[in-house]
């Protein structure tokens, strides 16, 4: 058995005589290497890509209850999805579109043109969740409840978790723009909240699709 | 020497009782909130199990806090859902991740402090108030559930008409898991980011002690499946308050009553929960495999043998725990061609398991054992670790679940490899730590009692119940009056009961060392174990300011003890090389 | 070096370690030889064949136990702190190839051995001309129903459900199939005799258990599940409920009589003479 056994050298060698700096070329990935300043900005994207994750596994159960709930039973009922919910996505797009226009804007300085762009973004968001809300009472007008059949139920848990991630986009939206942060936490501050975005952008298409498919 | 200077966003203790020591947003206090947190919830936890024994060892006694001291059928099952709902959620997801690894994560990375405080301080308060709603369960009308940990549709779903205590009280549990949920997933983004971005310089992946390790793999674990509970959740409450189905089937009649539902699925409430569920064990036992690790390496003076196996087999066996969650329901009428599926990624995760239990005996071989309290049950966990495992060997065959599945002798299973083990590991993190959290050494003496009545306290509660399984005794009875078989068995029961009263008893030599040792145990100094892990280049007790603004430079591996050459038996991963004595 | 002095020089907790360690595998080797506690014998053929599966699985665990065990207990005692330097070594690449590759083959191997007795018990219907046996838990009785003579199980209707008029799973009264059909509390079969239960429930999961059959299945609302099994012994068999259905849980308890045939025939008789009153 004792021969079996490796015996690496140890990385102290100190024949350097000075500190050398400490290898970081491990082939794993980062080293931390800006360790030594504040909290690095990267770490807010680090934390809105997990976040982002997460909330992607919890839509993905969503989902796929809604297709083994569809193919276990004879009870589900297909209804026609309110129409307004096409002018709602292509809202939802266009607010993708201007908060890149946003933040074009403010890599060239242009602050105002940021702002302005900025705010047409939230008020876009603003009008995705009002014609949600219409949705929902389209829905109530033609009889379809929570309870009324499990594809009207998914829709509304669907569409209302959907609706309240998109809410905690707007609230981001508006503590962005609200702040007037210095040009290097701003970037930071728009890039983080135009990811997650994006992200609410794609996940209700997504969701659309799987509506719409799916019924 | 570069001694980066740098600007701590919070380098100045807040004054104030209140934003001190209740809404703090330092680490190391949060970490100490969840610790406490976790030993009330033990506590209760404890206490409940207790009163089980009681009552399933001598029937007819009476027995304090119930209605005419009687524990009826369903005080029974309260009582066995809150045990494993207040054990599996506030202790073991709890203390070893969001207790110690709060406390010792950014610390032992080189970080001022976890990249989101304020998360941080949130998570905490949200399993708090979620602790709180749990709680509340048990003191409105109908009581506690009676459906168990698991929850399982449509027990869970259709209300009071179901049992007592399905009522209000299962609304409140599905409100406090789901509070729990959202806590968990804040809490483990805040620590993949803080392992990510916050490492000091030269702290490479391979580098980082394994505790560390355990905390990030266990946070992956955390991110991924929490959210698929919440979803589990918010439909059951949909199902309860808005009379929904979709766990929920047509024409079910309860208690001669006809419900008005049709179509829903327990099978996929099953799917859901345990897509969650098989995760969550390895979030309770993951961070105990890298404080093990750790304290078997500095207490054998020796390093972790093996340490990239290590790290491989803990991300094996992270990624592998998504893939097997069907063993929970090899006969719960899904389609048995899966369940051969299920049973073979089962028994691989086995492997990564077993090559950690060789890889820790490897660590003490040719070691300088010190028997410590911490070691000691360091040592009692791999004990318990291997004697659990095996059972499990049997379970993953869907052919011996057949027979086994929902007897004790699960409960002998998942108690000694997921219960105890993690419980042993957060003791050992308790005896290890405790002088660097509140500068004080915990008594030794003390602490060997502790562990040998624990020790063999436990294996004689949990081995005889793989034995009531082998007899084909099924868990979650109140009585075992109903069934011939079973009552054969009083005296293995009453066995069982004895043991857990001793056992029980025997935690107050903790409880008293852990309070009396915070007020006025043996001061401790900087490096009382002569640890290499940055922990331990920190003074005792650690200042607000973790590293008093001069972040560390990480020169080594973790684990660099007895090292040939070397003056001292280690060598810290933060001390420069040209300052590293020589022997002479 | 304060610490050598506080935690050594002793070798009480290293063969204290030792000794527990030796009781434990001592003793769970002793009650596994013994068979103090042990399953009741099997009365299927496929049971058989799962406890053949339980031994060799045993076996191969039991060899790992007490290595692993004895192992510890060795490496404890044996490299207790007295004095003597740790040996500095970080690993073996060569030792964790060896114990990935034999555990991986030990645990697939059984798992695929394992294969074989799953399959007789659910892949596969029952052999042709089995008795069929309706088998619904409900909170917290079991009902077991016979097609009667004209073979054939009459509708069910959940909203006729009543126990107290004696109609306990909603039969039809007016489906003339359902005329015949015996409903028991408790299971009769004849020995040697194919069978299929088709278990089923009509509140909340229950799990139907007869320990002799080896079988356990849980009875899910909204789905038939069918287990079969041929019985080579006659007696009587404790059948309970294994999974957690409410507060009665506990006593959801009924027999399985497994008699010859002229038994099963001259109960069957009883049964259809009380349907016809």
């Amino acid at each position: 058995m004792p021969q079996t056994i490796v015996t690496e050298e140890l990385e102290i060698t100190g024949r350097s005589g000075g500190a050398k700096p400490p290898s970081s070329s491990g082939g794993e990935g980062d080293d931390g290497s800006s360790g030594g300043s504040a909290l690095p900005q990267r770490v807010y994207v680090t934390g809105i890509t997990i976040g982002m994750g997460a909330i992607l596994m919890f839509f993905m159960a969503l989902v796929s209850a809604f297709i083994v709930r569809k193919g276990v039973s004879n009870d589900w009922r297909a209804f026609d999805l309110p129409r307004i919910l096409w002018l709602n996505t292509l809202i939802l797009l266009a607010s993708s579109a201007s908060i890149i226009h946003a933040r074009r804007r403010l890599a060239k300085d242009d602050r105002e043109g940021f702002h302005q762009w900025w705010a047409i973004t939230t008020v876009l968001g603003l009008f995705f969740l009002a014609g949600q809300l219409i949705a929902w009472r389209q829905m109530v007008a033609a009889g379809l409840y929570v309870a009324t059949n499990p594809s009207s139920s998914f829709f509304y848990v669907l569409t209302a978790s959907h609706g309240l991630h998109l809410l905690g986009g707007i609230f981001a939206l508006l503590y962005v723009g609200w702040l007037r942060l210095h040009k290097l936490t701003l970037s930071t501050a728009t890039e983080v909240a135009s990811l997650y975005w994006h992200f609410m952008d794609g996940l209700w298409v997504f969701l659309f699709l799987i509506l719409l498919l799916g019924r | 020497m570069s001694s980066h200077a740098h600007s701590v966003h919070h380098a100045e203790a807040p004054k104030g009782f209140i934003r001190h020591y209740i809404f703090s947003l330092d680490h190391k206090i949060i970490g100490t909130q969840y610790i406490l947190l976790g030993l009330s919830a033990v506590t209760i936890g404890m206490i409940l199990s207790v009163l089980m024994r009681i009552h399933l060892g001598w029937p007819n006694a009476h027995i304090w806090g119930f209605a005419n001291g009687i524990m009826t059928p369903e005080d029974y099952l309260r009582t066995v859902t809150m045990h494993g709902t207040l054990m599996v959620f506030f202790v073991l997801t709890t203390v070893p991740q969001s207790g110690f690894g709060n406390y010792f994560l950014p610390i032992q990375i080189g970080a001022p402090d976890m990249a989101f405080p304020r998360i941080n301080m949130l998570s905490f308060w949200v399993t708090f108030l979620a602790m709180i709603v749990l709680l509340a369960a048990a003191f409105v009308p109908g009581g506690a559930p009676i459906s168990g940990w698991t929850a399982y549709a449509p027990l869970s779903s259709i209300g009071e008409i179901a049992g007592p205590g399905q009522g209000l009280g299962q609304t409140l549990w599905v409100v406090s898991i789901a509070l729990f949920c959202g806590a968990s997933l804040m809490s483990g983004l805040n620590f993949l980011a803080t392992t990510i971005d916050l490492r000091a310089k030269g702290l490479s992946l391979m580098r980082m002690p394994l505790t560390v390790w355990g905390w990030f793999i266990t946070a992956c674990l955390a991110v991924l499946a929490f959210g698929v509970l919440l979803a589990a959740c918010i439909l059951v409450l949909l199902d309860r308050l808005a009379y929904t189905s979709f766990f929920i089937p047509g024409g079910l009649s309860v208690s001669g009553q006809l419900l008005n539902h049709s179509g829903g699925s327990p099978l996929l409430y099953q799917h859901l929960f345990w897509f969650f569920g098989h995760p969550e064990v390895y979030i309770a036992i993951l961070p105990g495999m890298g404080i093990i690790s750790h304290v078997l390496s500095t207490f054998s003076r020796k390093p972790v043998f093996g340490y990239k196996a290590m790290v491989y087999s803990l991300s094996a066996i992270g990624f592998l725990s998504f893939t097997v969650w069907g063993h929970h329901m090899f006969i719960s009428g899904m389609s048995p061609y899966s369940a051969i599926a299920f049973s073979v990624l089962t028994l691989v995760i086995g492997v990564p398991s077993a090559i950690k239990t060789f890889n820790w005996l490897g660590t003490l071989w040719g070691g300088r054992i010190q028997f410590t309290a911490a070691m000691l049950f360091a040592i009692g966990f791999v004990s318990l670790f291997v004697t659990g495992g095996l059972s499990g060997i049997f379970l993953a065959q869907p052919a011996l679940d057949l027979y086994l599945h929902d007897t004790y002798y699960v409960i002998g299973h998942f108690h000694l490899i997921m219960g105890v083990a993690a419980i042993f590991a957060m003791f050992a993190a308790s005896y290890f730590w405790f002088p660097k959290m509140f500068g004080r050494h915990m008594n030794e003496t003390l602490g060997k009692i502790h562990f040998w009545c624990t020790f063999v306290g436990v294996y004689s509660i949990f081995m005889p119940m793989h034995y009531l399984g082998y007899e084909g005794d099924a868990r979650r009875y109140s009585s075992t009056e109903a069934v011939h078989y079973m009552t054969e068995m009083h005296a293995v029961y009453l066995f069982i009961s004895i043991a857990a009263i001793i056992t029980a008893t025997a935690q107050l030599f903790f409880y008293w060392n852990f309070f009396s040792s915070w007020i006025k145990g043996k001061k401790a100094d900087q490096n009382p174990w002569h640890g290499t892990t940055l922990e331990w280049s920190v003074p005792t007790p650690v200042p607000h300011d973790n590293f008093g603004g001069k972040l560390p430079i990480i020169y080594r591996g973790p684990y660099e003890y007895s090292v040939p050459g070397m003056a001292d038996d280690y060598v810290p991963q933060h001390l420069a090389p040209e300052l590293v004595a020589r022997a002479k | 070096m304060g610490l050598r002095k506080s935690c050594s020089g002793s070798a009480a907790p290293a063969v204290l370690l030792a000794i527990v360690l030796l009781i434990l595998v001592g003793s769970t080797l002793y009650f596994h030889i013994a068979k103090t506690w042990w399953f009741p014998p099997a009365i299927t053929p496929v049971g058989h064949e799962i406890d053949q599966q339980f031994m060799i699985t045993l076996v191969a665990t039991g060899i790992v136990f007490v290595l692993a065990q004895v192992a510890l207990a060795y490496l404890v005692y044996a490299y207790r702190d007295h004095g003597q330097k740790a040996r500095f070594v970080r690993g073996s690449h060569t030792l964790e190839v060896i114990w990935t590759t034999a555990t991986l083959i030990i645990f697939v191997g059984l798992g695929v051995m394992a294969q074989h007795a799953w399959g007789q018990v659910h892949f596969g219907g029952p052999a042709p001309g089995a008795l069929q046996v309706e088998v619904t838990g409900q909170q917290f009785v079991w009902n077991f129903r016979y097609a009667g003579p004209d073979g054939q199980f009459g509708k069910l209707n959940p909203k006729l459900i009543d126990a107290s008029v004696g109609n306990p799973l909603g039969l039809d009264p007016n489906d003339p199939s359902s005329k015949d059909d015996i409903v028991s509390p408790d299971l009769y079969v004849p020995v040697g005799r194919p069978i299929e239960l088709l278990i089923r429930s009509q509140d909340v999961i229950h799990s139907f258990f007869v320990r002799e059959l080896r079988v356990k299945q849980d009875a899910l609302p909204g789905l038939v599940i069918p287990i079969h099994f041929t019985t080579t012994t006659t007696g009587d068999f404790e059948i309970t409920c294994n999974q957690l259905c409410g507060s009665n849980h506990y006593h959801m308890h009924a027999m399985m009589h497994v008699m010859s045939d002229a038994d099963f025939e001259k109960w069957e008789q009883q049964q259809e003479a009380q349907n016809a009153q």
